[in-house]
């Protein structure tokens, strides 16, 4: 029986949140292509990983554990070589990655090895005539592209927080194997982790982000007391402007050179909208600008304005939010 | 790993590829082509990819460092794609090589087969690249050249440190930076934080203008990907503003309640 393979992610024995997305995208694709077509999730680890048992719930119907001493951190030719293998032997027509900052490094190998086409940070994957289409930015996301994958297996890494995760109440089958080889040439060492309990910009679900309106960098602290008040389920990013003048790590930079976000709310607060930061947002669900200039361009991309000063608005903001949340 | 690829130690002058792309400018406005299927490129300035701009000075900067060897820039590419090539000469590579083709193909593993091609009896210690392009978003040609050399690779390095035929490498996961061990030869991939890209002097530029440029024409396969359509974005509602100052802000919070449903 035809089946989808569902690539996914840990990080220290725990199942990364994309991998309730990918799992929801390969269930999307299989439903696409008929014929009671599967869903096989993947995942490389050291040991048992905490959340396998759930990933049933999100569409897959077999949850393939692959144990060996490497994959206790990334370890990408050790992890390329299994799952390359894995495509080989199961004879998947789709495998499904998260467009992570490790899907993305590991999706090429892959596809190089296997001597297939990828397409890398898809919005829409679909079934069209038994081809598989996919649909991804270009051009600082001001235009899609929709490719058609000629052969098979079509390789497609998948944008986070795009494809939101949709519950069944079923169970997937535990499949476990060890698999042999060293962890290869290229060796993570360690992990520098960011600030304790500090959400990545790129994961949350909600983006509170400041740019040169903020003036100086201690005043971050306005959008890390609205980031707050969401109640850990938002991150501070920060524009182009003031990750370059020293303000902000780069880490948590949006746009072109930074990172690419999706999340449910964005909350632009004063940034004007530069072409390279609308690269990195405009596909969030929701935007708001708070802006004192009211002919700034984010306004041209914002569902909900505020033209104001961000000192006085943003911190009535934050009240507000505590109240609903109180 | 192949034997055509020389066991690198840094005690030997150094020998480095780069390999660069032609893209758009950042601020184009983008126009669709009657074919609707690729950009309209009339009136459209094209710059040095900004990523390889990174690659490009951390070349230079390690030939700088061990006061010898030599940068190759390589860009697959149209014919105008020279010009992108004369830029990167003119921060201050020693020759560079056109592989000349009539379009990108959108299949990004064509063109690493053309590199891998290119670079394989090449002697490279080093071979980098931008971690993307920011016209086709493909995030893809550069791990794919090192599996087809058989090279290791760490892709978006942000901090690097070779020594003795060894480099250590920092880049960006979401919430951290993974520290990487790797041998060389070696690709890697350049982000944002590397370094700061030195801008072309005109003495620079003067030079570039006699420097070896290699044009070759290639033939790449179709690959495997068919471009369907190239359209625009799906257009944001009509966004509103709310009103001004603090008093918007009930109003903004019922919106993003009732309306929105984010709340």
């Amino acid at each position: 029986m035809t089946a989808v393979l569902a690539v996914l992610e840990q990080r220290d024995g725990a199942v990364r949140k994309t991998a309730h997305e990918v799992v929801t995208g390969a269930r999307r694709v299989a439903n696409d292509l008929g014929g009671g077509a599967t869903v096989d999730a993947l995942l490389l680890a050291a040991g048992p990983v905490r959340g396998a048992e759930d990933l049933g719930r999100f569409g897959a119907d077999k949850v393939i554990t692959l144990t060996n001493a490497a994959f206790g951190s990334y370890a990408p030719e050790a992890s390329a070589a299994a799952i390359t293998d894995r495509a080989t032997s199961g004879g998947y027509p789709v495998v499904l990655f998260a467009a992570s900052a490790t899907g993305k490094d590991l999706a090429p190998r892959v596809a190089a090895r296997l001597g297939v086409a990828l397409a890398q940070d898809v919005t829409d994957v679909t079934v069209e005539g038994g081809a598989v289409t996919a649909i991804r930015p270009v051009y600082a996301g001001k235009a899609l592209l929709k490719v058609k994958f000629l052969g098979r297996p079509a390789l497609l890494s998948l944008r986070p927080n795009v494809f939101t995760p949709v519950e069944r109440p079923k169970a997937g089958t535990p499949v476990t194997a060890a698999v042999a080889g060293g962890p290869g040439r290229v060796v993570v060492t360690s992990v520098k982790a960011a600030e304790a309990g500090a959400l990545d910009v790129a994961e949350a679900s909600i983006v509170v982000s400041g740019g040169r309106g903020l003036k100086e960098p201690a005043n971050f602290r306005v959008l890390e007391d609205l980031a707050r008040a969401f109640g850990g389920r938002a991150a501070v990013g920060a524009s182009r402007a003031v990750v370059d003048a020293g303000w902000r790590a780069h880490a948590d930079q949006v746009g072109q050179t930074g990172k690419t976000v999706s999340p449910t709310l964005y909350v632009a607060v004063g940034i004007s909208g530069a072409i390279q930061h609308l690269a990195g947002m405009r596909t969030s669900k929701v935007i708001v600008a708070i802006n004192r200039d009211k002919d700034a361009p984010i306004f041209k991309v914002a569902d909900y304005g505020i033209v104001g000063d961000l000192f006085e608005v943003v911190p009535r903001l934050t009240e507000e939010i505590k109240k609903l949340h109180g | 790993m192949p034997a055509v690829l020389r066991n690198s130690r840094f005690e030997d002058p150094v020998k480095i590829a780069v390999c660069i792309k032609r893209v758009p400018d950042t601020e184009t406005r983008v126009k669709i082509a009657p074919d609707g299927k690729l950009l309209d490129e009339a009136g459209v300035k094209f710059i040095l990819n900004p990523y390889d701009e990174f690659a490009v000075e951390e070349a230079l900067r390690r030939r700088e460092h061990g006061g010898a060897g030599e940068v190759v820039v390589i860009a697959l590419g149209a014919p105008a794609a020279q010009e992108t090539i004369r830029t990167a000469l003119a921060m201050g590579a020693d020759r560079g090589v056109l592989l000349q083709v009539d379009r990108v193909p959108a299949d990004g593993l064509e063109v690493a087969k053309a590199l891998a091609a290119e670079l394989k009896d090449g002697g490279f210690d080093l071979i980098l690249f931008g971690k993307m392009a920011i016209d086709d978003y493909n995030h893809q040609v550069g791990p794919m050249t090192a599996e087809l050399l058989g090279l290791p690779c760490v892709t978006a390095v942000a901090h690097l440190e070779i020594e003795g035929g060894k480099g250590v490498a920092e880049r960006e996961i979401e919430g951290g930076v993974e520290v990487v061990d790797f041998p060389l030869p070696a690709v890697l991939t350049t982000d944002k934080g590397l370094n700061e890209p030195r801008y072309p002097a005109l003495k620079g530029i003067m030079a570039a203008k006699k420097k070896p440029l290699d044009v070759k024409p290639t033939t790449l396969r179709a690959g495997g990907l068919e471009i369907l359509a190239l359209l625009p974005p799906p257009e944001r509602k009509e966004g509103k503003i709310v009103g001004e100052g603090v008093a918007a802000v009930p109003e903004l919070i019922r919106l993003l309640r009732e309306e929105a449903k984010v709340l």
